[in-house]
């Protein structure tokens, strides 16, 4: 790592730590969702009765949110859209980190970059959304809020970086692909693209100690993941097994 | 009208989503546990002098013991999806009887207390210590939930409120803090085999005395025996089927049904009790050995098949907890399922028409149904998922000519509780009980008002001693519960099969 500059070697190091934490924090939380017992057989019904149904069910609800569409349109929109942008901004840096980038991830960029600007726009409905019903004012925490405003800010500086301060965008990819091969090199020293990293680092130290992990945990969830057929197999608890 | 010292909402035009009123029912108390209930079922007599301590380390226990419980603190995103769906926010207003604030009331506990966010900046987290103004909000409102599962239907991760309220009430029982009303019933059961604390004597007589009234009303010799070895079936019903009114109605529409069908059948003095109270206060322990009296009942008796009566959150425990609590069933014949629902054990014999019926014996009802929670979204019947549906509107339909559907959005398996579930079912609760009902009696009025509905059938003991109390305060008769048995009752023709 000799010759690096010193904000490169500060974000080298902080870009490190911060993955490390992404990555064994929500590691170390679904491994241990993963390893507590299920005592009792509690799927919400009506219910599929075989692994298959489950496994439909579960697909439909992580396409289409379909649970959250039953439970409320209004949220359904705002959240759904979020969450679809997202993939067309995950589309949009995956050409950062790939060398050389596929034909098709090329091709698709276009109709990406569309998608991916809309990124504000659920932001702001859901941040609306809390503070214009009154129930959702009042389960809503400081915590809430400032997820969505990090994540806004990130999405605010990633569209400066594209829109009005334009980047050194080798520079950066040539930072980011030496970040993943453990060769670092100097970063691009643009402001922008600085508190742009900064932010991301952030939401990534965040996302294992908050409610973001739902992302891993719906694969958990009693409710909706064990199989209904306690009478024609019996479940065993292993807590409690004499 | 029923008269009230509080309140009733008013139902006239439906009801629709309150505004947030904090603390509306913040007041409600439920009458503490006597020393010697909680002794009995193995908690501290009194309160424990180091309870935080010992209720961080119970909670600490519970979330590695429940994948539920440790997941579902963790997952919430507060969309919110549930906040306008539980019986009691719609009924009373009160924020934290969304099911989302109600799980608050522990989440801010496991924050503060468990994870490193929490522990760094509590206050924007809401993250909060376990103090006794919390273990008040605890107290309140966890006895403000019926455990009935509406709102795990519209989550998107299906967290299930009841999983966090049955968590919340160990939790305080294991420091001493218990709820009279359900403590006292499990003691009794445990004592004596039933919640009523029924002596085997009085059971004797009052299956005599049913036996004598049957005879007298239809000139046909229907028995209701009790601890007869050998008999083909073993009947498990809530112990109100031999008490109360109407249930008692539904017991004698069983006792029918078995002579119909010419299927030899007992009760058991051992086991004289359906319901099982333990699952109420989250107790593995208590359930299991309520389930564990039944099996073992069973198996005394040589039966070769269980057949259960009509109780929502007993038939929970039976349909989805036995097999694991108290199983293998090996003494049980493998062809019938473990157990069978009186429902189903009806609707197979409808299927071979086996029942000899007079539908216009029930001409006088306009009938709907009602959907109890327990049986709509933690059980089965049949061997399709949503059988629990179909087979006792099947029965309805096959017992009555004038049979009308509910709103579907507060019936099958988003049928609204009937305000009296998960242990709620006592005295000093009905405020909560009657501001409860309200969605559920709304849809009801709708059906009365516009199709002429007069009776609601329904299969949960405790839906209706609910239903009993709470309607007359909304200007129902309490007459328009019914039984779906009793319904079936009133048509079957015994005598010559």
């Amino acid at each position: 790592m000799g010759g690096l500059s010193l904000l490169s070697l500060v974000y080298v190091a902080l870009s490190y730590a911060a993955a490390a934490i992404f990555v064994g924090g929500l590691m170390r939380k679904l491994w241990g969702y993963a390893v507590t017992p299920n005592p009792l057989c509690i799927p919400t019904t009506p219910s599929p009765a075989t692994k298959g149904g489950v496994v439909a069910r579960l697909a439909l609800n992580i396409v289409a949110f379909a649970d959250l569409f039953k439970g409320n349109r209004w949220t359904w929109i705002g959240g759904y859209a979020f969450h679809v942008i997202l993939i067309a901004v995950t589309v949009r840096h995956l050409r950062l980190f790939i060398y050389p980038v596929p034909p098709l991830l090329a091709e698709i960029q276009p109709l990406a970059l569309l998608i991916a600007m809309l990124l504000p726009l659920p932001l702001v409905y859901l941040l609306a959304r809390r503070k214009m019903v009154d129930r959702y004012a009042w389960i809503s925490s400081p915590a809430d809020y400032g997820v969505l405003i990090l994540i806004l800010l990130i999405a605010l500086s990633g569209l400066g970086l594209k829109f009005v301060s334009h980047s050194d965008l080798v520079g950066i990819k040539h930072f980011l692909l030496g970040l993943l091969m453990f060769s670092p090199v100097d970063m691009p020293a643009h402001p922008a693209f600085i508190i742009h990293l900064t932010l991301v680092l952030m939401l990534a130290v965040y996302f294992p100690y908050s409610k973001l992990v739902h992302a891993g945990g719906v694969f958990f969830s009693p409710t909706r993941m064990m199989v209904d057929d306690p009478r024609e197999r019996r479940h065993i608890n292993p807590w409690a097994a004499k | 009208m029923a008269k009230a010292d509080f309140e009733i909402p008013d139902i006239k035009n439906g009801v629709s989503v309150p505004a947030v009123k904090p603390g509306a029912m913040a007041h409600v108390k439920y009458h503490p546990a006597s020393e010697a209930h909680l002794t009995k079922l193995g908690f501290p007599a009194k309160r424990v002098d180091n309870w935080k301590e010992v209720a961080l380390a119970k909670m600490n226990e519970l979330m590695g013991k429940y994948k539920s419980l440790s997941l579902f603190l963790d997952v919430c995103v507060k969309c919110g999806a549930c906040a306008d769906k539980c019986h009691y926010y719609l009924g009373t207003g009160d924020p934290n009887n969304m099911p989302v604030a109600r799980q608050e009331l522990m989440r801010k506990v496991y924050r503060k207390n468990f994870t490193l966010g929490g522990k760094l900046f509590g206050g924007l987290a809401r993250a909060e210590d376990l103090t006794e103004e919390v273990l008040r909000e605890w107290m309140a409102y966890f006895h403000q939930c019926s455990q009935c599962r509406r709102c795990s239907v519209f989550c998107p991760f299906g967290i299930d409120t009841a999983e966090i309220s049955m968590a919340a009430r160990e939790i305080m029982d294991s420091i001493g803090i218990g709820q009279k009303y359900t403590l006292e019933i499990i003691a009794k059961v445990h004592d004596t085999g039933n919640n009523l604390g029924i002596p085997k004597d009085a059971l004797i007589g009052t299956l005599e005395f049913l036996e004598e009234d049957v005879k007298e009303t239809t000139g046909v010799d229907v028995k209701f025996p009790l601890d007869q070895k050998g008999a083909e079936v073993m009947l498990i019903v809530p112990s109100a089927d031999f008490f109360s009114s109407p249930h008692v109605d539904s017991l004698v529409g069983y006792a029918k049904v078995f002579h119909a069908a010419g299927i030899s059948y007992t009760f058991s003095s051992h086991a004289s009790e359906f319901a099982n109270f333990g699952m109420f206060i989250g107790s593995y322990d208590n359930t299991k050995k309520i389930a564990t009296r039944i099996a073992d009942a069973g198996r005394d008796l040589g039966v070769k098949r269980i057949v259960v009566g009509e109780c929502g959150h007993a038939y929970r425990v039976a349909y989805s907890f036995w097999n694991t609590l108290a199983g293998p069933f090996d003494y049980l014949d493998k062809n019938h399922s473990v157990p069978t629902h009186v429902c189903e054990f009806t609707d197979e014999l409808l299927r071979r028409n086996a029942l000899k019926l007079d539908k216009s014996a029930n001409d006088e009802f306009t009938v709907t149904y009602h959907d109890s929670c327990n049986v709509a979204r933690a059980s089965r019947m049949g061997t399709e998922p949503g059988g629990q549906f179909e087979i006792p509107r099947n029965i309805l339909k096959a017992v009555c000519n004038k049979y009308v559907e509910m709103d579907p959005e507060a019936n099958r398996e988003k049928t609204f509780c009937c305000g009296g579930g998960g242990g709620l079912l006592s005295d000093e609760l009905l405020e909560v009980r009657v501001k409860g009902a309200a969605p559920k009696v709304s849809a009801l009025k709708e059906v009365m008002d516009n199709q002429g509905v007069n009776t609601m059938a329904m299969i949960c003991a405790i839906c209706k001693a609910q239903f009993t109390k709470v309607l007359p305060y909304y200007d129902i008769p309490m007459e328009a519960v019914a039984g779906v048995h009793q319904l079936v009752s009133n048509a079957i023709q015994l005598g010559d099969k």
